[in-house]
């Protein structure tokens, strides 16, 4: 079947493509784009490491269609820090050791981006469970929970500093 | 897990949607969140070869709650659900229940209209609704017809909408006292073991009306009138939450999966039925 | 002393060696996206492989038809068994010593087994043409049970070896028997059992599960026709060993290939071996002199890849009336599924098995394991286990609980009176290993002591009351366990996977300007190599651990290594590493004598710098002496400074730990709460602390998924039951437990630094702590032995059958 046209803006830059309808949203950003920091865990929307931050919302981009990701606006890792200046959650999770192997790191960390958009000074609770879509094999989520607690406790300092 | 090719379209109104599935008829399904259907296309277990995005359509959006009526457009989300003050004020059950559905990214995704039209047994909205009364609207080339949700579900995966209808809105009267979904699963993100929907009001100490439906165990939802009927009238003392249970018991099919045998799922189904009645009572 | 020179504490704590929790070196990299794994690769011109796989656990192929796939556009070849059998490469050798099939060769045996490859343009085309193979089968019986495998009336499964009834490991009994494999005194033993005041008898099964690390296998295959060289990146846990084994089998010279192991997203076992889709991909290179990649999906992974476990084990302990235990016997029945493609140590085919007389002191024992072949995936590999240590851990651990409940005794004051005591090590155990080094008695006090042990006993005890009376629906479990490990593999003398020793290597080169960089024969997969060896490094050599980069995992440039499974990083690499060190340090001390214008031993190390004796004024820092090394002709020493150790550690290690595990088990619905986890390791000296306690929650995180659900179950015709990450249990941050960890440090006394390992130890151990505290909270309403994994309906099932549910 055909190509169709699709526009993005990814990390903050216009991206025009051809893509067939069917390609997913993942493929589309490590194949097309080069943008390999979202990984593909299960292929089935349980594992979470494919997360990226699209129109405002978490979503597994394993599950999504180029086709429907068409003129979506989309933050991947790559677009939440960059090395002269991470962001406070990869500070975080560097600082707590909340991460081994690395591959479901990013998709982890941009869940927590969200999240924490919408919920800055969570429990621990409430972390376990808002980033119960994403798996991770290696730490036991422990100082993942601690790295993103740190982290909100960072930004909510830096935001009543700046008041 | 690399899906068969498709024809995208992406309608922006329901008569253009459902011109789309009336030319296409079963070649074509409506794409609401995908979270079901697009794994099942991954999978190559659905063949789909005209896939009809409803995100442009915004009439399918938005929740309303006026005169004691809620009116929810189809292509809201679970997480809409969740953060609607005004649905969680007249309608606490829906977040209870929506909060125990898949995973927070799934819920960003999942729509109440994808949830309760794909006709999943495992989905959780379809019970709710049928413990809630709601009806359904459905738009077809000749018009929009309403359903009943207790009248909607015929088999797994199959429904009383037709291929060239679409699901567009739920309605349902915003009830009154107490409320409780509970559900066992064997983890985030799984379907239910067994899950209640139950609705209870009480005047003077008894319990004047009652709604029970239960959730993936038979190939529909199960409303049990028989269940609710066995609580009318008392105080719900152990003997009617038991009676109400036995009769639950009756109406429901459960099948072997790797979540568990039959025997183990129909006491589940008792158990997790009679903590939502306590639960609702508590409420009312 | 130079009034500039910082105290020796200072300059100690700056170099961040042993002992400090350093931050990561790798995290950088990872938290922005990017890491470089193997799906991440991409070469001009790369093709994409994708298999045809079988969809019934057994039948003849009677035929593979794919014309359709090949007309499909963007289809470069088809390969099946007919196309590889000229190379000889329809078949392949496995690790341990038998031979599996690389594509269908007139049968499959097993669901899922890969039939053909297909090579495309793109992954999309790739998965379509697969779809338009037409593959015709017959279907043929199908067995899924071990037991019923050796029936004299079986179906032959592996035809291949029919007739032949010598096997890798000795005599075959049966045709689809694999080997017998008998540790101890088995005259002996019987001889114990029958003339003991007590002896428990059980079945203990481990059930098959499977590593599933979140980054699936895969590779990409590139053949440089104009050089004649190989490369092929690919998730590798022993890189130099695929190196070698993909010389021998494709007879290209081993010079001429080049194994990169890139970013690992986590092992567990799962990368050990060599899989058909390697194998495929690589001949697809050769074949159309392109780069060719192969990434298995999720469904694949659980339904192909490297299972684990799988273990009947038949126990029998004997003890004296106040509980002495005087002997144990064991026979297990291992299912490898359809080909035995375990990746042991080749004198080893049900690995260290034979550490099953756990943290005891038996005088007797004896233990037999069969081989059995199955329609079921080939393994079983050690998922995050030094080789069946796990079994062997959940094995003992459960015949003690059985042995206590025949005593009436409680399984702490059990397990206390039988512990092999610190003045017993080195001990000989009665299966034929020597534990290093010990002291179970002070680990096990002081984890009974956290916990508030006889409060717990009292807190149950007034559980089951108020269960009796009926006024709660929950029982509390209290899971006990000791674990002793054995890793480390291993010394060269009996430790060999297909002939290559199992010692482990460092390369060191130090840098003019005093940084440096080390290179091991070793694999990281998240456990943080790069910055742990460097540590040993900074301890070693006195320069920073921030200036040393640690190279793993390009067999063109790293020194010949075994790889990283087995917890075995840190015995071997880890003290190769120490070693090389102090080759760099005595070559320096040469040096820093003669710039000092003194003998060679009148110069001592301290720190970062050797000093005169006697005159702490004159000194030489470790930079100093490396610039020296390359800009000063120094009479009989060779310019430069650089080092290689080769280490053939003379002993395995022993680790061991004590964990307790406090669980509410919901009698009606069968669900469970942790309300405590306590894991104590003693992992001798300790590295980077916040690195051990990461892999203590992170293992003991996936014993809580192998105990508490997760399974590879089949049905009786051998369909996966699990092939989803919707039915294969893999906890989220909800479900999964908060940990309490805690350590004692008995260093291993042969171990240059004395470090013992751990990565693996918190999954060996949390098992049986997790599957202890649900007997346990049945004990008293008469369970002894439920099988794992402890999910919803089997706990109910539990309670159903002891009449619980009224």
């Amino acid at each position: 079947m055909g190509k169709m046209h699709i526009k993005l803006t990814v990390n903050g830059k216009e991206e025009e493509l051809l893509a067939e309808p069917r390609e997913l949203l993942i493929h589309v950003l490590r194949e097309e784009l080069g943008i390999t920091g979202p990984h593909i865990g299960c292929e089935t929307s349980h594992c979470g490491a494919c997360t990226v931050d699209m129109n405002g919302k978490s979503v597994k981009s394993c599950t999504v269609f180029a086709a429907q990701a068409n003129g979506a606006e989309i933050t991947t890792i790559e677009g939440l820090g960059n090395p002269d200046g991470l962001h406070v959650l990869q500070e975080m999770f560097k600082e707590h050791h909340g991460l081994q192997c690395g591959f479901c790191t990013p998709g982890m960390i941009t869940r927590a981006y969200r999240f924490l958009q919408e919920n800055p000074d969570p429990t621990e609770e409430e972390v376990r469970f808002g980033m119960s879509g994403n798996l991770c094999r290696c730490t036991g989520y422990q100082n993942i929970v601690k790295a993103i607690l740190a982290a909100a406790a960072e930004m909510n300092a830096a935001k009543e500093a700046a008041q | 897990m690399i899906p068969n090719s498709f024809q995208y379209h992406r309608p922006d109104s329901v008569d253009a949607a459902v011109a789309l599935l009336t030319q296409y008829g079963d070649e074509a399904r409506p794409l609401a969140g995908g979270h079901s259907l697009i794994p099942m296309m991954k999978l190559r277990m659905a063949d789909v070869q005209h896939l009809v995005d409803l995100q442009a359509i915004g009439s399918l959006k938005g929740i309303a709650v006026a005169g004691g009526t809620v009116t929810i457009g189809a292509m809201t989300t679970q997480h809409e659900l969740i953060n609607d003050a005004a649905l969680a004020k007249a309608v606490p059950l829906i977040r209870e229940a929506s909060l125990q559905i898949a995973d927070p990214q799934v819920r960003y995704a999942g729509t109440l209209g994808g949830n309760v039209a794909n006709g999943d047994p495992g989905n959780d909205m379809p019970g709710l609704m049928q413990c809630l009364d709601a009806v359904y609207t459905l738009s077809g080339p000749d018009g929009a017809r309403e359903v009943a949700a207790r009248d909607f579900y015929e088999a797994a995966y199959f429904t009383a909408r037709e291929d060239n209808e679409l699901l567009v809105s739920v309605r349902f009267d915003a009830p009154k006292g107490g409320y409780a979904y509970e559900k066992q699963k064997r983890k985030i993100g799984d379907y239910a073991t067994a899950a209640a929907a139950v609705l209870i009001e009480k005047s003077g100490g008894k319990c004047t009306s009652a709604s029970i439906a239960m959730t993936n165990l038979a190939d529909t939802p199960v409303w049990c009138a028989a269940a609710s009927e066995a609580l009318v009238g008392s105080s719900l003392d152990d003997a009617a939450i038991g009676a109400a249970v036995a009769a639950m018991k009756s109406a429901i099919d459960p099948q072997e999966d790797n979540r568990g045998p039959v025997e183990f799922k129909t006491h589940v189904a008792g158990v997790v039925l009679a903590r939502a009645i306590s639960r609702a009572a508590s409420r009312a | 002393m130079n009034e500039m020179t910082p105290p020796k504490e200072e300059r100690s704590a700056a170099l961040k060696g042993l002992g400090c929790s350093r931050k990561r070196v790798e995290d950088a990299r990872f938290t922005q996206g990017k890491g470089n794994y193997v799906d991440d690769i991409k070469m001009p011109g790369m093709l994409f492989g994708d298999f045809v796989r079988s969809p019934y656990a057994h039948a003849r192929v009677k035929s593979i038809n794919a014309d359709k796939a090949k007309a499909l556009p963007g289809v470069i070849a088809v390969l099946t068994a007919a196309d590889l059998a000229p190379l000889n490469l329809h078949w392949m050798p496995t690790l341990a010593g038998d031979k599996q099939m690389v594509l269908a060769d007139g049968k499959v045996l097993f669901q899922g087994q890969e039939v053909a490859f297909v090579v495309a343009t793109d992954r999309y085309v790739a998965a379509d043409a697969v779809e338009l193979v037409e593959v015709e089968y017959e279907e043929l019986p199908v067995i899924v049970d071990p037991f019923k495998a050796l029936a004299k009336d079986a179906t032959v499964l592996r035809e291949d070896l029919e007739g032949n009834m010598e096997g890798a490991h000795g005599p075959r009994r049966h045709h689809n028997h694999i080997f017998t494999w008998e540790q101890g005194d088995k005259e002996a033993t019987e001889k114990v059992l029958g003339s003991a005041e007590v002896v428990a008898e059980e079945m203990v099964f481990y059930h098959r599960t499977h590593p599933c690390p979140i980054e699936t296998c895969g590779c990409v295959a590139s053949m440089d026709k104009v050089n004649g060289k190989l490369t092929v990146w690919g998730t590798f846990q022993a890189p130099h060993a695929v190196r070698t084994v993909a010389s021998l089998i494709s007879g290209i010279a081993e010079h001429n290939i080049r194994i990169i192991s890139p970013d690992i997203g986590g092992g567990f076992g799962n990368k050990v071996g060599v899989y058909p889709g390697y194998i495929c991909a690589i001949v697809a290179s050769i074949v159309t002199g392109v780069p060719v990649k192969w990434v298995e999906d999720r469904m694949e992974n659980l339904m192909a890849t490297a299972f684990a476990r799988d273990y009947w084990m038949k126990g029998k302990i004997a003890a004296t009336k106040d509980g002495r235990i005087t002997g144990l016997w064991c026979h297990t029945t291992a299912d490898h599924g359809a080909f035995d493609a375990c990746a042991d140590p080749s004198k080893f085919p049900a690995g260290f098995m034979n550490i099953c007389t756990g943290s005891y002191d038996i005088p007797t024992a004896y233990l037999a394991v069969d081989g059995v072949y199955t329609n079921k995936a080939p393994g079983g590999v050690a998922y995050r286990c030094s080789f069946r240590v796990t079994e062997a851990a959940y094995f003992i651990e459960r015949m003690i609980e059985v042995l206590a409940i025949e005593l009436g005794m409680d399984a702490a004051e059990l397990r206390a009176k039988n512990f092999i005591r610190k003045e017993q090590f080195p001990y000989q155990s009665a299966l034929g290993w020597e534990y290093d080094s010990g002291d179970y008695h002070t680990a096990w006090d002081k984890a009974l002591k956290a916990v508030g042990y006889e409060d717990l006993r009292k807190e149950q005890a007034q559980r089951i009351a108020d269960f009796k009376a009926g006024k709660t629906r929950k029982l509390l479990g209290i899971g006990l366990t000791h674990f002793t490990e054995i890793v480390g593999a291993g010394p060269v003398k009996n430790c060999d996977i297909l002939g290559l020793g199992m010692f482990d290597s460092c390369e060191i080169r130090i840098h003019p300007t005093g940084s440096a960089i080390a290179r091991l024969g070793t694999i990281s997969q998240g456990q943080g190599h790069a910055t742990t060896f460097a540590q040993i490094l900074a301890s070693e050599i006195g320069i920073p651990a921030d200036d040393i980069t640690l190279e793993e995992g390009d067999t063109d440039t790293a020194p010949y290594g075994l790889g990283t499974y087995g917890s075995r990083s840190t015995p071997v690499a880890g003290a190769a590493t120490a070693m090389a060190g102090r080759k760099i340090r005595a070559k320096a001390q040469m040096i820093a004598a003669y710039l000092l214008e003194v003998h060679d031993g009148d110069v001592e190390w301290e720190v970062d710098r050797f000093v005169v004796k006697g005159a702490p004024e004159r000194f030489k820092t470790m930079k100093e002496i490396a610039f020296a090394a390359y800009n000063q002709a120094i009479p009989g020493i060779e310019p430069g400074l650089e080092a290689v150790s080769y280490y053939d550690p003379p002993n395995m290690t022993y680790p061991f730990g004590a964990y307790i595990c406090v669980m509410e088990i919901d009698v009606d619905t069968g669900e469970h709460e942790i309300r405590q986890f306590y894991a104590l390791d003693d992992c001798g000296t300790r590295i980077n602390p916040m690195i051990i306690e990461g892999q203590v929650h992170g293992g003991a995180t996936e014993g809580y998924a192998i105990a508490m659900g997760q399974e590879i179950a089949y049905d009786e015709i051998g369909n996966v039951k699990t092939g989803t990450l919707m039915d294969f249990f893999l906890p989220t941050a909800w479900e999964t437990p908060h940990y309490i960890t805690d350590h004692t440090v008995t260093p291993s006394p042969h171990h240059p630094i004395g470090a013992k390992g751990v990565g693996e130890s918190p999954n060996v151990g949390s098992v049986p702590a997790f599957s202890n505290a649900v007997h346990d909270a049945f004990r008293a309403f008469g369970l002894r032995q439920a099988h794992m994994p402890h999910d919803h309906w089997r706990i109910w099932k539990i309670a159903n059958d002891l009449g619980l549910h009224g």
